[in-house]
């Protein structure tokens, strides 16, 4: 009942405004006299409610494409528009004030402050965003107990499993209600019981309308997102819904 | 983010690295605790140089012979012949071209050896006139001061400082008693009250005599005649002056000189000795003040190592928070509030420990430290903004470190 719901909420927001919009984006890096191209010629656009795996082996341009699209890095060419929001040509002030409203990161590595105790960690984003103290307990508390931690508020990360550590990550990225849930390869630290853990909190999220674009190599992960971008070489090689999902299993 | 969460953020990461935040808040402390000190004792030096000077008397002028203008040295053969006599103390004291001079007590003074039956005690034995007490402020404790008839008569009588008379005799009740000076053998006539607002003991400390009696029995020579200092006292502050003017122009015409330049004597007011001696003393707290200033830069610079160390270190913690939307400026101000603890922690207990020293060493060393608010004050002040001068530039390299750089280190 409610996976035809979120079905519904999901078919009626693609095709609208777009979340994610890149045009004839490029990247290249300068070391000195030497120029490397990361990326290039990258058009791509992803919809409100989609789930979007980005995969490609190391090295393809799949992480200088996640930096893109979470704003901490600019393109060398092209447009990149979020939510509506032509970013390209923003300072770095506002591209903080992007990341803080619009993006929920979750990275490889969890990045929890490790002397904050999970609240606190989930707290942060709030923070920088000029949210009142009381309610920023409150909307932290409630993260933490959609993503199924509401009895481990106190705890530190060091007191916390690797799955707890990345729920409490996930927490954090939530917890500003952002346009867009970025993960870079969130299951890479974890084992199989906390990988399923994590991805079915991803599934759930998405089935209640929230946007999360995924980047992994792993196969077995991208199969949960709907559509499948492949990253080779610094280009978007193919672009087509996931086995998973024209498989129908999920 | 609010400044309370900046400063909780500060104080978190402060504590989290607790020995290195202490071993730096150290240096600050240690400089801070120096100036305060230094300050203090030099104020101190000045307050009992000039309580040491004011207890001379009030009003007075001192008059001592030779001249000190001169660049050659003394001028006058002072020690070949008298070049301030008793004639000089007696034409200031009665002459009409003197209206503003109050008092002149003659000094002639020499350390010598105070003999009883049981012990002996060597001090400074003064000769002078039956006026020294009024000049000089001074009053007695028991009995009386000599009269102008007992130094006409060169009589053997003696006033006791009460510290020499609780050296001689164990006790200050010595009306009547003898004691011998040079195998003269002189009668206790009084004893001196303490002098008190000093904590020298010099003036409590001294034999008092007849002039007369000191030049002709006591203190002979050659240089029986001359004396070592003549205590001029002005009737008032306001004539002070005006009986320099005076007592300078008698002398003058007294001793056959034309010019004050080549005056074999010099002046010297009671003002005039505070603010030499103080001048010497400022000058050296100045120097000592600039020593321990410079502890406080090598502390500055601890400030700005261990900031340094605490943004390479934790570049993963600045990345994430970038990441999370914190702009340059809010981990700008992170680190400089960091660094501003750290000044404000060593200010404060720099402060705390200097005004403790400054309780526990006079006992110690015998000098005072006069602890001003101010020096603690902007002691603090400074403290802080040690701590912030060297945080900008940790600070400002955290600010600029790029989000993804700081996300991948390791």
């Amino acid at each position: 009942m409610a996976e035809a719901l979120a079905a519904q909420v999901r078919s009626a927001s693609v095709g609208t405004e777009p979340v994610i919009e890149l045009v004839g984006a490029g990247k290249t890096y300068r070391t000195g006299a030497i120029e490397f191209e990361a990326l290039r010629e990258v058009d791509l656009r992803i919809g409100a409610g989609e789930y979007v795996a980005v995969v490609g082996p190391s090295g393809s341009g799949k992480s200088t494409l996640m930096h893109l699209i979470g704003c901490l890095d600019t393109l060398t060419v092209g447009s990149y528009r979020l939510a509506g929001e032509d970013i390209s040509e923003l300072t770095e002030v506002e591209l903080a004030r992007i990341r803080n409203h619009r993006i929920g990161f979750v990275f490889q590595q969890f990045h929890l402050l490790p002397s904050l105790s999970a609240w606190r960690n989930v707290e942060l984003p709030m923070l920088y965003g000029r949210v009142p103290p009381g309610e920023r307990r409150e909307r932290a508390v409630d993260a933490l107990e959609r993503v199924g931690l509401g009895d481990k508020l106190h705890n530190r990360p060091g007191e916390l499993s690797g799955g707890q550590q990345q729920r409490v990550a996930v927490a954090r990225a939530l917890v500003g209600e952002p346009d867009l849930l970025l993960a870079d390869e969130p299951t890479g630290n974890l084992d199989s019981a906390s990988t399923a853990d994590v991805l079915a909190l991803l599934d759930e999220l998405n089935g209640q309308g929230r946007t999360i674009v995924l980047i992994t190599h792993e196969p077995d992960v991208a199969a949960h997102a709907d559509r499948v971008v492949r990253v080779l070489d610094g280009q978007v090689r193919s672009d087509e819904p996931s086995a998973g999902r024209r498989a129908g299993a999920r | 983010m609010s400044w309370a969460e900046t400063l909780r953020t500060g104080l978190a990461a402060i504590r989290t690295h607790g020995l290195r935040s202490t071993l730096t808040v150290l240096g600050i402390l240690i400089g801070i605790a120096a100036v305060i000190l230094t300050v203090g004792l030099g104020l101190g030096t000045q307050k009992d140089v000039s309580e040491q000077i004011s207890s001379l008397g009030s009003n007075l002028l001192i008059v001592t012979p030779g001249s000190s203008l001169s660049l050659e040295g003394l001028r006058g053969g002072f020690g070949t012949r008298p070049t301030l006599t008793r004639d000089d103390a007696e034409a200031l004291a009665s002459s009409v071209n003197t209206p503003d001079v109050a008092g002149v007590a003659p000094e002639k003074s020499t350390s010598l050896s105070l003999e009883t039956s049981q012990t002996n005690w060597t001090t400074t034995v003064v000769g002078t006139t039956e006026d020294w007490p009024s000049v000089r402020g001074r009053t007695l404790s028991s009995g009386s001061f000599f009269t102008a008839a007992d130094d006409a008569a060169a009589a053997a009588v003696v006033v006791l400082g009460s510290s020499t008379a609780t050296e001689l005799f164990g006790t200050t009740d010595v009306v009547g008693q003898s004691v011998t000076i040079s195998d003269v053998t002189f009668t206790v006539v009084g004893v001196l009250a303490d002098a008190g607002a000093s904590d020298s003991t010099d003036l409590d400390d001294m034999a008092v005599i007849p002039l007369t009696t000191a030049s002709q029995q006591v203190i002979g020579g050659r240089d029986r005649n001359s004396l070592t200092t003549v205590y001029v006292q002005a009737a008032s502050t306001e004539q002070l002056s005006a009986a320099y003017q005076e007592t300078e122009t008698l002398l003058l015409n007294l001793h056959g000189i034309s010019s004050a330049d080549s005056a074999d004597f010099t002046i010297n007011s009671q003002d005039a000795l505070v603010s030499t001696a103080t001048a010497v003393y400022r000058t050296l707290t100045v120097l000592l003040t600039g020593i321990a200033a410079l502890s406080l830069l090598v502390g500055g610079i601890g400030v700005m190592n261990i900031m340094l160390v605490s943004v390479t270190e934790r570049t993963r913690e600045i990345g994430l928070r970038k990441a999370l939307g914190a702009p340059p400026w809010a981990i700008r101000r992170q680190f400089l509030a960091e660094a501003a603890v750290l000044g404000l922690a060593g200010g404060v207990l720099g402060a705390v420990l200097g005004i403790l020293a400054a309780r526990v060493l006079p006992d110690l060393l015998d000098t005072s430290i006069v602890v001003s608010g101010l020096a603690v004050g902007g002691s603090v002040v400074v403290a802080i903004g040690i701590g912030l001068t060297f945080g900008v530039y940790p600070a400002t390299r955290a600010a600029r470190l790029a989000p993804i750089d700081a996300l991948r280190s390791e």
